[in-house]
């Protein structure tokens, strides 16, 4: 959609700020045959320990920008006041989630009215109170959440996420 | 928790993947996509020499961009009886989507049959019949030879009047041009079967007859079309949720202004704005909150009429345009009959049509302005007209089509750019068949004529009454009721004596017993009763070519093998043409045996070739390989010639002024307001507080066969909904979610309440032909006078039955619209 031009910039922008990533130039290696060695791999990714914030950083139904598992992977934490299934802190009510869509991969906004994150490129809507359950979209996904771990010292930290993020075929580049 | 997959990454399509073509099987709009296989022990990297993309997946991908996909678009299936990979990703290259995908058509891959990934484990892989007192998996010529031997047999005492069929009759999934030329041609050539249906309603017939009757095919434009046009007037259709990418990427252009290039450049001599929409529906649905984003609120009219008004509001727009002198007066003098006799006939007041349909009188003059009043200059002003099931399904049917098409004919709006009236579609068309004359009109009401004991053995082809026909709870009864005898018999001898098989089923079927053949993609629930199960293959499993709304005819190659021993249905129509062949000629009929000649085929090229390449309009210049030349975009039909390696189609019906009736001439009709015209519909109205209005989501629309084991979709809608004024639901003391009873004199159905504020009092919306509740079940026998069915005027009560249940409790019942500031 050309109409969504903005929207892509938008999105271009977001993804840009602290990421550093250069233009792909063309792939001018040649591959050369190597000795068949089996690599060792893992069955899932390592998902970093990153200190979002601390539960004295939140206000109540307010996001807080943040980004996971690196830079060009922004989210937000919110505290919602009421304690929900996935909720972390004392009072169970902090939830971290992508807020990029799943769909196509514009940046979401919070709508503090009723707790959920809304797309403006295609209008689908994520309840946050839900572990993201799509209300309303085209997504053929729920929105990736963050597992989140908060220590003694309320210091939030994201170990994990539970579905794919948008834009990237591993959630760890 | 709303369901997660806990998937991290996915492997990496490789450069030099295996690319084939498809287009979406699910709905009318057939958005491109690719599917991309390889090898299972291969994988690409992130390097830009290591994948298809060419490009360094290391780094995060932009939004909108082709160069990721889903979870739901992957998964490993069979492909030459070989484990692959598999990605099935919108192409961006396709005009119809632009590289959008929907959440139904995005889960392409996810909804294959996969052993390996254990998805769609439901799908039929063998002929399965009753034997021993259950379905039990066999070969075909077993199943084949009785399924032959029974059809053969009442054939024999009753005639082919005594063969019931229901069979699709469009496009896309169970469906196709190969797949009803193969049951066309057995149904309607070796036989000449009466006594059929179409998968959505209970006889055969047009659900559009009346723009056909006028001369005016109903698939007339082009999705451009949406982008040109000054105003769209859309009747009765929901098409964010249904036509979503037809709707995102052709409509919200014009509502945002961003296809103003596109109309200067394209219609120099005339003034343009960004065009505006009037929506016809008595709900407030997610379109009409889209529109209200995109275009600002001063440029969407919704128009919420009383249920089952529309013909009224069209009569009365219809006299107000002519009376301003807004209608195409060359037009109608040169390429139309009967305008002064339809519009003396059909003249209604502004006034009047307020008082029926409960509009403002504002509002109708507003509607007509937007739709005719010329533009600056005196330029005549474009408006697309769109209908779907709010008016196909809706009251007075036949005439209200005929009012609708009259409006946009007078303005001078079918076959020019910025206009058409077109129904918006379900599925995508794929009709080639020998002619269908012999089963007049009015058609036989199959439904009714099965409950009242007719017919003695049935052929189901990817349909569900159970879940998608009217009067549905008692059609269940009796189909049970009649199936079930013929069950009994078949226990009480040995299957394998199969002389005395056929004699006991013959026997109960001389009892009022009926004999169910079900073939189909997966066991349905009409498939409870059935007796054999014959397994199909869909589309992507088997060559499919399909047209979609604005008749864009394409190719999907066959990207996977089809699940066991399952079979395209055009090869498994003419393996029942072939044993009816033999077991006629075995008992001596060889003339009538002879007419099950030319079922000759080995593939579904065999069956396209004989069918829509020697019998559809155009036919002749379209084959397989041609049309894999053509891509996923394809060409829209009909096609007139081949040139350069090409396809020649045609953008547009009718931009000559030549219609399709006599003479090339369309005809206005006579169609006047007759308030709810099907019987019983004003009773049930007076007697039942809630109107139960009902129709489709977008998490579910023409996938739910497979989508109901689908943890996704599952996840999210164990139970259709029901939209309810939450003044209502604190009335019957309901809580959002809470499982409730709908019912009436027709029968009764369930739904879980969502509360809905933008709902009005008493007026309720009902997922439609969910398999945990079918709101069939609670629509009257009442259809207009050519057999169409009438949902949407459906009226009853609401209570409880339990609070909300467990597998429910973790979902969101907040708006389904994006917030507005």
């Amino acid at each position: 959609m050309a109409s969504c031009e903005k929207l892509v910039d938008m999105g271009r922008r977001q993804f840009l700020r602290g990421a550093g990533i250069g233009v792909a130039s063309a792939a001018t290696a040649t591959v050369v045959a190597q000795p068949a060695q089996a690599a060792p791999g893992q069955a899932l990714v390592n998902y970093p320990a990153n200190r979002l914030g601390n539960v004295s950083d939140l206000i109540l139904n307010e996001p807080l920008d943040v980004s996971y598992p690196d830079d060009s992977a922004p989210g937000v934490l919110i505290k919602l006041g009421t304690k929900v299934e996935g909720g972390a802190g004392p009072d169970g009510d902090i939830v971290g989630f992508s807020t990029i869509c799943p769909h196509k991969g514009f940046p979401m906004s919070f709508d503090a009215n009723d707790k959920t994150l809304n797309c403006p490129g295609h209008y689908s809507r994520f309840d946050c109170e839900k572990g993201g359950q799509q209300v309303w979209g085209h997504a053929t996904q729920n929105l990736p959440q963050y597992i989140l771990r908060v220590d003694d010292k309320g210091d939030i930290y994201a170990e994990g996420l539970d579905e794919l993020l948008y834009g990237r075929l591993s959630n760890v580049l | 928790m709303a369901f997660k997959r806990h998937i991290d990454r996915l492997p990496i399509i490789p450069a030099g993947a295996k690319e084939q073509i498809v287009t979406c099987h699910f709905c009318i709009v057939g958005c491109g996509y690719h599917a991309y296989s390889w090898p299972v022990n291969k994988q690409g990297g992130t390097d830009p020499s290591e994948n298809v993309f060419g490009v360094d997946l290391s780094v995060q991908q932009d939004a909108d961009t082709s160069n990721w996909y889903a979870p739901s678009m992957y998964n490993i299936v069979k492909q030459d009886g070989k484990d692959v990979h598999l990605v099935i990703k919108p192409d961006p290259g396709c005009e119809v989507n632009s590289g959008l995908g929907s959440i139904r058509g995005a889960r392409m891959a996810e909804l294959s049959y996969s052993k390996a990934r254990l998805t769609q484990q439901q799908r039929l892989t063998d002929p399965m019949v009753w034997r021993y007192g259950q379905m039990q998996p066999t070969s075909w010529d077993d199943a084949l030879d009785l399924v032959a031997r029974v059809t053969a047999a009442v054939i024999d005492d009753q005639g082919e009047d005594g063969l019931f069929v229901s069979a699709f009759d469009h496009g896309g999934a169970g469906g196709g041009y190969e797949n009803t030329w193969g049951t066309g041609k057995l149904y309607f050539g070796a036989m000449k079967v009466k006594n059929i249906r179409i998968h959505n309603r209970p006889a055969y017939n047009s659900e559009v007859h009346a723009t056909r009757d006028m001369g005016i095919g109903e698939l007339n434009n082009c999705y451009e079309d949406a982008e040109l046009a000054d105003t769209i007037f859309a009747v009765g259709t929901n098409s964010l949720e249904t036509q979503t990418n037809y709707f995102l990427n052709h409509w919200v252009p014009n509502l945002r202004g961003s296809s103003m290039d596109k109309k200067q450049e394209q219609l120099q001599d005339e003034p343009h704005a960004p065009g505006r929409i009037v929506i016809v529906d008595p709900r407030r649905t997610v379109t009409v909150n889209a529109a209200e984003v995109e275009a600002g609120k001063d440029n969407v009219l919704h128009l919420a009429i009383n249920s089952g008004t529309d013909l009224a509001l069209f009569n009365a727009l219809f006299t107000y345009v002519a009376d301003q002198g807004w209608i195409d007066k060359d037009l109608i003098a040169n390429s139309t009959t009967g305008f002064d006799e339809a519009l003396a006939a059909n003249r209604m007041t502004v006034e009047e049509a307020a008082e029926i349909t409960g509009l403002a009188t504002a509002d109708i003059i507003k509607a007509a302005e937007w739709i005719a009043q010329p533009k600056e200059g005196d330029k005549r002003r474009r408006t697309m007209f769109a209908y779907e099931k709010g008016l196909i399904w809706g009251n007075d049917n036949y005439r209200t089509n005929a009012a609708l098409a009259a409006l946009a004919l007078a303005t001078g709006n079918v076959g020019q750019p910025g206009g058409g009236c077109v129904r918006m579609g379900g599925h995508q068309e794929g009709y080639v068949r020998p002619s269908d004359a012999h089963v007049g009109r009015p058609a036989a009401y199959v439904d009714q004529l099965l409950i009242s004991g007719k017919g003695g053995v049935h052929h189901i082809w990817a349909c569900d009454h159970y879940k998608t026909t009217l009067n549905a709870m008692e059609f269940k009864r009796v189909y049970k009721e009649r199936t079930d005898k013929v069950k009994d018999a078949m226990l009480s001898v040995p299957y394998g004596d199969r002389d005395a098989m056929v004699a006991a089923i013959v026997a109960a079927i001389k009892d009022g017993g009926l004999f169910s053949v079900d073939v189909d993609i997966v066991p349905t629930k009409i498939g409870q009763a059935a007796h054999v199960w014959l397994p199909a293959a869909t589309s992507g499993e088997m060559h499919l070519t399909s047209m979609n709304g604005e008749r864009r005819m394409r190719l999907t190659d066959k990207y996977m093998d089809a699940p066991g021993q399952a079979l395209p249905d055009c090869i498994i129509a003419a393996r029942i043409a072939n044993n009816l062949e033999r077991v006629f000629r075995e008992t001596g009929n060889d003339a009538y045996a002879d007419q099950f000649k030319g079922f000759d085929w080995q593939t579904e090229e065999d069956a396209f070739m004989d069918g829509y390449h020697q019998n559809a309009g155009g036919g002749e210049f379209v084959t397989y390989e041609r049309l894999r030349a053509m891509g996923t975009n394809g060409f829209q039909e009909p096609a007139t010639g081949f040139e350069d390696g090409k396809i020649i189609g045609t953008k547009r019906l009718y931009s000559d002024g030549k219609f399709g009736g006599k003479d090339g001439k369309a005809t206005f009709m006579a169609t006047e307001w007759r308030g709810l015209q099907a019987e019983g519909k004003q009773a049930e109205k007076g007697k039942w507080p809630f109107l139960i209005n009902n129709g489709r989501a977008n998490h579910v629309w023409q996938s739910a066969y497979l989508d109901q084991e689908e943890e996704l979709v599952q996840d999210r809608f164990p139970y259709p909904y029901i939209e309810m004024n939450p003044d209502d639901m604190t009335e019957l003391g309901l809580s959002q979610g809470d499982l409730v009873e709908v019912y009436n004199d027709n029968g009764s159905t369930q739904a879980m309440a969502w509360p809905t504020p933008s709902a009005r009092k008493k007026e309720s919306f009902m997922l439609f032909g969910y398999p945990s509740g079918v709101q069939g079940n609670v629509v009257s026998a009442g259809v207009n006078e050519f057999i169409i069915p009438n949902y949407k005027q459906t009226w009853g009560a609401i209570r409880k039955i339990s609070s909300i249940p467990g597998n429910a409790a973790h979902l969101s019942f907040k708006s389904q619209e994006y917030p507005q500031s």
